[in-house]
């Protein structure tokens, strides 16, 4: 473990990264402490310059607290990023692990449902399908997981059609182990390091479309968001450039440090390609 | 370059073409069926609402008392005759709406793709020239930085320098209103409107692209045959161009092919930002007006442009590089 903490502290850019998620994290965590109000509330007179003691990133059009919606966007973008993510590893997963254990027609039709989800244009997809499920946390989040999930389950395949023909999966069969038991139990855990590296990237990338999602009014109604932010005071940039340009330094930010992060623990998990670079 | 080859090539594209304009009306026909409400009101969209009239003939145009299977062959079957429907909103056919805005998007994406692969290789190449030198970190850090900005923010923050502050180039639209030009004059007009989206929709894939040549050249240039070339005696310059970029090529290109359908769904973005008239700014206004028909068809008319954009590039690479087999 400490190995790893070690080679993945070499790679400056990602413990830059880490700082910074770090920072994101405690933002969202202390939001309703430092601004304990909502922050879809009026807090002072509207097109408020930043800099101000009250709204020290000024207010928006409806007099919105500007830091407030970053800190409130925060919890949104990183739950959203989480679960997202987790749900389309479960899709992607699953289905690599059949692709890559079963093989034959299984593998063939599974591989040509992923290939139809990789032609269509993914962000087109996910906005037909807020847009008809009308937009929600649930709605939002489902949508990111269905247009995700393709390179996991081509990461999985890979690797379990690598892995089952290895000595040691060859053992656990002869030993008569369930079939469960040894995708959960041999192969799975063997395939984690790509898989870790890629939800990082997931994460960020989902990040982003959710924010591209609520730019377009796309987000749950409830929820104050970065992209709505920043769709918001689109109209008004000629006047009031604070309130789209800092919710969207906060997303740059974000995706940034996870960008960074996954490269550093791409690094640690596999030492051999790093030093190759 | 053999032309039985190609055209087999073809061949399997237009097949896979086929599947997938089938796989996606299947899909906007389970989406039409899975929406809260009558599917009769999600084809008519909130105009249609509050007119039963309308709803009635819908259901039996579409056969909606129909059992579901039956409701699907009229669905593909409409599809396929390129009925997609009709925008209540607007009151006309929907594959008329968007055809009529294709040439607009054509153009944004096409001008995008080309500053993307051309800016990106130029970049990356220098960028593995001189690894590890300044130049390099800078290429890699201008590159993370795209990677991670929103496509919409870096449209805004370019309207906001060089249209609001600096005032040179125009922010929205695709033409001067009432400047009734003609000819070359009305050519320099639209390249005005078009380097601001243009740019914004290019920049990112830049940054892929720079990243993956460099990627790719460095791992060429440590292969046998760039050191023969260079036990030779061949020029630095030539190496670099011959031997290193043209082999670094070929992956660009693959991925490029792939990423055909990301550069148009981040046109909706950027048609939204610069009111660019395209088939991304037609989705916004279906989406603000929950013309769902429009919607449906404007996902089902981009991924046939990116199974056509995919069989272009593997045409190309197939040209390029003879090895290609097709599978």
């Amino acid at each position: 473990m400490s190995a790893f903490i070690r080679a993945f502290a070499r790679n400056k850019g990602a413990v830059v990264g880490l700082v910074i998620l770090a920072l994101v994290a405690i933002t969202a965590a202390v939001a309703s402490l430092v601004f304990p109000f909502s922050p879809w509330d009026m807090q002072g007179a509207p097109f408020q310059p930043p800099g101000d003691p009250d709204a020290w990133l000024g207010t928006d059009s409806l007099g919105r607290d500007v830091a407030a919606g970053i800190a409130y966007g925060a919890r949104v973008s990183l739950l959203i990023g989480a679960v997202s993510t987790a749900v389309s590893l479960l899709i992607g997963v699953s289905l690599g692990a059949i692709a890559g254990y079963a093989g034959g027609l299984l593998d063939d039709a599974v591989m040509r449902f992923t290939e139809f989800f990789q032609t269509i244009p993914s962000f087109i997809l996910a906005i037909v399908l807020v847009a008809i499920f009308s937009p929600s946390l649930g709605s939002i989040v489902a949508a990111i997981a269905i247009v995700s999930w393709p390179p996991v389950t081509r990461v999985i395949r890979a690797e379990f059609l690598s892995l089952r023909g290895r000595e040691f999966v060859q053992a656990a069969e002869v030993l008569g182990r369930s079939r469960t038991a040894i995708v959960f139990r041999e192969i799975l855990p063997n395939a984690l390091s790509p898989l870790i590296v890629l939800a990082s990237l997931m994460v960020a990338n989902a990040i982003l479309l959710e924010s591209g999602l609520s730019f377009l009014g796309l987000g749950d109604p409830n929820l104050m968001s970065w992209g709505f932010m920043i769709g918001a005071g689109r109209s008004v940039i000629r006047l009031a450039w604070w309130m789209s340009v800092f919710p969207g330094v906060a997303i740059f930010l974000t995706v940034l440090a996870l960008n960074l992060v996954g490269e550093g623990l791409g690094d640690a998990l596999n030492p051999r390609l790093a030093r190759r670079r | 370059m053999n032309f039985a080859r190609i055209a087999r090539l073809s061949a399997q594209r237009i097949v896979k073409m086929v599947a997938v304009v089938l796989a996606i009306a299947v899909t906007n026909f389970l989406l039409i069926h899975a929406a809260p409400g009558d599917p009769a009101s999600v084809i008519a969209g909130q105009s249609g609402a509050a007119d039963p009239q309308l709803l009635a003939q819908l259901r039996a145009q579409f056969g909606l008392d129909k059992p579901l299977t039956t409701q699907l062959a009229i669905y593909i079957g409409h599809v396929l005759q390129g009925d997609l429907g009709t925008s209540f909103r607007q009151g006309r056919p929907v594959l008329g709406l968007i055809l009529e805005r294709l040439p607009a998007t054509l153009l944004l994406t096409g001008t995008a793709f080309v500053f993307a692969i051309a800016a990106g290789i130029t970049l990356g190449a220098l960028a593995a020239q001189r690894v590890g030198r300044v130049a390099d970190s800078l290429i890699t850090v201008l590159a993370l930085g795209f990677y991670a900005t929103p496509l919409f923010w870096v449209g805004l923050m370019l309207v906001l320098v060089f249209s609001v502050w600096l005032n040179w180039l125009p922010s929205f639209g695709m033409e001067t209103v009432g400047a009734d030009l003609h000819g070359w004059a009305a050519v320099a007009d639209t390249a005005q409107y078009l380097i601001l989206p243009a740019l914004t929709l290019g920049l990112f894939y830049m940054a892929v692209y720079a990243r993956l040549t460099r990627a790719a050249m460095l791992e060429v240039a440590s292969q046998d045959f760039v050191r023969t070339a260079r036990a030779k005696g061949v020029p630095e310059g030539r190496i670099l161009r011959r031997h290193i970029l043209r082999n670094a090529l070929l992956p660009v290109i693959t991925f490029a092919g792939i990423q055909a359908g990301q550069l148009i769904g981040g046109s909706i973005l950027v048609e939204t930002v610069f009111a660019w008239p395209g088939i991304g700014r037609l989705a916004f206004d279906a989406l603000l007006a929950r013309d769902y028909q429009v919607l449906l068809g404007v996902f089902l008319v981009t991924s046939i442009l990116v199974v056509l954009f995919n069989l272009l590039t593997d045409l190309l690479y197939a040209i390029i590089d003879p090895r290609v087999q097709t599978a």
